[in-house]
Parts: structure tokens; sequence; C-alpha cells
């Protein structure tokens, strides 16, 4: 128990701290450290292992709220580490945190921030507001600086529902706790150029969560089209993108049918404008 | 030369005692009860925003009687507890038990070693899951623990309160009938006002956090219902 003037209030990374049982405080392992005016380059290539990554995640403001979405595939270098991993995950009732970037360290963060979240309530008797939660997650990327330049970098997406102004907001990141708020969208990841493109044609104020799913889910089929460490749908498996709306009623997932159904149309679509693969060369080849 | 007053020790644990049960018998009294739902707490509290009634954990409530300031803390340290042993552990190892224990031992070392006990007296309710059963630990200012069944109270009359809700007792007891009773066992002979009456739950059917505070409407409506 603590005394009143030593207490961290309602900050659980303080009340870690205290514990010394933070992550990302504690003694940062033995990776390529940086210092002085030299700085060699891009430290993922000096690292004596491969890092898992996440890779795309978008989100996208509709009508009622937010929409998230996010593949389901982690790599290690060219490999597939994990075909199944959620990148899409509540933060609390009315807000929601994608993560892209080194998996290790997101999951840990998301976990950290679900945390935060609930402690604060809990503690305090009432949640913290959209921009009040938005820069706990700020704090939490800053503080992960160090080991983001060791090349462990966590760049996540935050989006929820306002319900004060009753609009859905969404947040950006970048590795050194810059937060930026997005007006409209916003996708990040390696995957995250082509998604952005892709939600940026089709975006218009005021869509549906209908347009808004289609335009979620056509951008991460053209994400996975470009980018080899995004996944697109894996029909054998059933393994779907993770699909999630925030609106008044609160954080929830698609039905994994729902998106399933919601891909197969992007995907009769794109193969009836796919230009037809050239047909047999008429002299065989020798 | 001066001696210092020589006061046996079970003089000064009756002291300390009887100041402790005196403090706490002037607040307002509590009850719990287990209903086919879950748990049910209910508490005698004019303030709609200094609460006598939280949440812990995903299954475990508390609630405490006696100086707000003292049980305030001793309910942050709770959370801090629970929550940094399931950010250790897992979720489902943050049991009321070890809580219970924890308490016990704070609340018995204030007891015994400083100059002033705490006025305060705790519950810490856990909901059981599917086959696991309803947990109620009522801890007294000296750090003692009972393990209590289905119902318990809290507070000042907590005789006289218990004798009246055990009578006709039912685990089976719907929400608004367990509230109904609870709250007419804590006014006794006048109709009890939703207004003056704090209520939270530990719901099975509300999912990974069972906890749920009822507004006074809803109290309201469940009081008025026959």
């Amino acid at each position: 128990m603590f005394e009143p003037e030593s207490s961290p209030g309602p900050n659980f990374t303080e009340l870690l701290r205290r514990l010394e049982l933070d992550p990302f405080s504690g003694p940062q392992h033995g990776g390529p450290q940086y210092g002085g005016a030299s700085r060699p380059g891009p430290a993922s290539t000096q690292l004596p292992f491969e890092v898992r990554h996440a890779t795309t995640i978008v989100a996208l403001r509709f009508a009622d709220g937010v929409v998230m979405a996010g593949d389901r595939r982690a790599t290690a270098g060219s490999s597939i580490a994990h075909r199944a991993m959620d990148k899409v995950h509540p933060a609390d009732r009315y807000s929601g945190v994608a993560i892209a970037g080194a998996a290790g360290p997101a999951m840990e963060m998301v976990k950290l921030f679900q945390l935060q979240l609930e402690h604060y309530e809990k503690v305090e008797g009432s949640t913290l507001s959209l921009d009040g939660k938005a820069n706990q997650l700020a704090q939490m990327v800053r503080s992960h600086l160090g080991m983001a330049l060791q090349g462990f970098v966590v760049v996540p997406l935050f989006a929820g529902f306002d319900l004060k102004r009753e609009t859905g907001r969404i947040y950006s990141y970048d590795p050194t706790g810059g937060r930026y708020e997005e007006t409209d969208f916003h996708a990040d990841g390696s995957g995250g150029r082509d998604a952005k493109t892709t939600v940026k044609l089709g975006w218009s104020e005021g869509i549906s969560r209908s347009r808004a799913v289609e335009l979620a889910v056509s951008a991460l089929w053209n994400a996975a089209d470009e980018d080899s460490a995004t996944g697109g749908p894996d029909a054998i498996r059933g393994i779907y993108p993770s699909v999630a709306t925030i609106t008044s009623e609160g954080f929830v997932y698609l039905d994994p049918a729902e998106v399933a159904e919601r891909f197969a149309a992007v995907v009769a679509l794109s193969a009836r404008s796919a230009p037809t693969p050239s047909s047999q060369p008429e002299e065989p080849l020798r | 030369m001066s001696m210092p007053f020589y006061v046996a020790p079970e003089q000064f644990m009756k002291d300390k005692a009887d100041f402790a049960r005196k403090n706490i018998a002037r607040g307002r009294p509590l009850v719990a009860t287990v209903y086919s739902g879950g748990i049910l707490i209910c508490a005698e509290n004019q303030s709609k925003s200094l609460h006598k009634v939280s949440e812990i954990y995903d299954r475990i409530a508390f609630a405490g009687v006696g100086r707000y300031n003292e049980f305030d803390s001793l309910r942050r340290a709770g959370v801090q507890h629970a929550d940094v042993k399931g950010y250790q552990f897992s979720r489902e190892d943050v049991d009321a038990r070890s809580l219970a224990n924890l308490y016990a031992q704070y609340m018995g070392n204030v007891f015994t070693h400083e100059l002033k006990p705490l006025e305060v007296e705790i519950l810490v309710a856990e909901v059981g899951e599917a086959g696991t059963p309803d947990q109620l630990y009522h801890i007294l200012y000296d750090g003692s623990v009972m393990d209590e069944d289905n119902l318990c109270v809290l507070g000042g009359e907590a005789d006289v309160i218990s004798a009246r809700l055990a009578e006709g007792y039912d685990p089976r007891w719907s929400l608004e009938e367990a509230l109904r009773r609870s709250a007419s066992a804590l006014t006794a002979d006048r109709p009890a006002q939703a207004k003056e009456l704090e209520v939270a739950v530990l719901d099975r059917a509300n999912g990974r956090r069972a906890f749920r505070r009822l507004d006074e409407a809803e109290v309201a409506a469940a009081l008025s219902g026959s």
C-alpha cells in the first residue's frame, strides 16, 4: 500500500515503474546501441535475429463512428511467422487500437494500454476523455523510442467514438510519440500506402457503415496485392482480416462470416476487371 | 522522577477495539446478498459521486463502511494489487481470497502496531463462474476475516439487519426481489427511497467485467414493483 505522497495515482504505467515491472523502462537488451554524431544505417539489418512484424492497419470515419481493420499476417524477415494475429483490439468500451511494427513490443503496448484505461476508470471512477486516451498512447510510444531506435518500431493507430462530440475520431502516431489527429481516415504499416490510397479514392463525408466496411476490406485487399508482408483473405484456413466498428454502441468486431462475404464481393469485382493473362504462345517453346 | 502510566495489553487492545467499533457503528450500514444472477450490494448513501461500492477486477467488487478516506485508500490498493497481479500472471489468477488475505494482513498490522486502528469494515465479493461458488469475505477493523455464505451485513446494527434479511432468504431471488428485501432490511420500518441507496451488482451475465452500477431510475423501478 502506498502512502498518499508516494501514490502513483490512477496511472498504471507509473505503478509498474514504482514496482520496477515497467516493460519499457527496464534494462534494455543487448541490441546495437547508438550514440554520438555518426549514426549507422537502419538498425534492423544488424539485428542478430529476425523480428516478427505486424503489417497493414486502416481506420476510417463513417456516419455513425469509425471502422478499423487490419490484416492477420505477421512476418519475420521473408517468412510468414503467424497467420492469425489480431492487430485490431478494443482499448476500452468506446475505443480501439490497431498496431503495426515489431509484434512483441506492440502486443505488450496494447495490453498495457488496455490496462491503463481500465485502471484509470476503476481508480478514478470515471473514464478518460478520448483526447486523454490518445495522449496516454502517445506517451507509451515515446517511452518506447529507445527500442524503436534499435529496430523495434511500434506504430499504433488509435480510434474511438467521442461521446461528447458524438463523432468518430482517429489518431495516428510516429515512432517518436508524435500524435496526429486525422480528419477522415488513415492507414499504417508496410501496406499502409496502398490501403490509404484505396480509402482516399472511395471516401466521402457521411458514408454508411456498409460502404465504410467495403472500403476497409478493399483497402486491405489492395495492400495484400502490392505488399508481400500483408496477408489477404485466407479462404482455405478460414482466416479473414479483422474488422471492427466503434459507434455509440461501443467497440464491436464484425462477424468473420460477414467479412468473408465482403471479401468475396471485392475478389469477384477485381477478377472481372483484371486483365486476362495472355493465352498460350502459338509456337511452343523449344 | 516521572513514571509512564502502565496500561495492561488487554485494556489497550480493548480500548482500540471499542474505539473502532463505536465509530464504525455510527456509519450507515451496507448489505450484500447472493441472488440468482450474481451478487447484489446495497448501501445507504446520500452521495451520488462518493461511492461505498466499487469495482476491483473482472469478477471482484469492494464495499466499505466507516471512514471514507480509509476505505477508499484500501480500495485503491486493492485495484492496484489486482491489476498488477493480472498483468504479471493472467486475468484468471486474480481472486478475492488472496485480496482478502492481503487486506486482513494490512488491517491487522495497523490494529496492533499503530496508535489508531482503521475505523472501517470492508467486504470483498467475488461472483463465481460456472461451477465455482460466489464468495463474500467480510473483514473487520482488526484484520479478522469472515467467509460469509449468501449474505453479509457491514456497519451499525449489523445483527438486527442480518436477522431481518435472513428471514425468508432464498438464493434464487431475482434482482428486483433481492433489492427490495435488502432495502427494507436496511431501512426497517420506513419505506426505502431510491435516492438514498447506492446499488451495484456483480452480474454473471455482464461479460468479462461483471460489475455494474444500478442508476436511480432502475432502483426506483425495482423498489416500486411488487
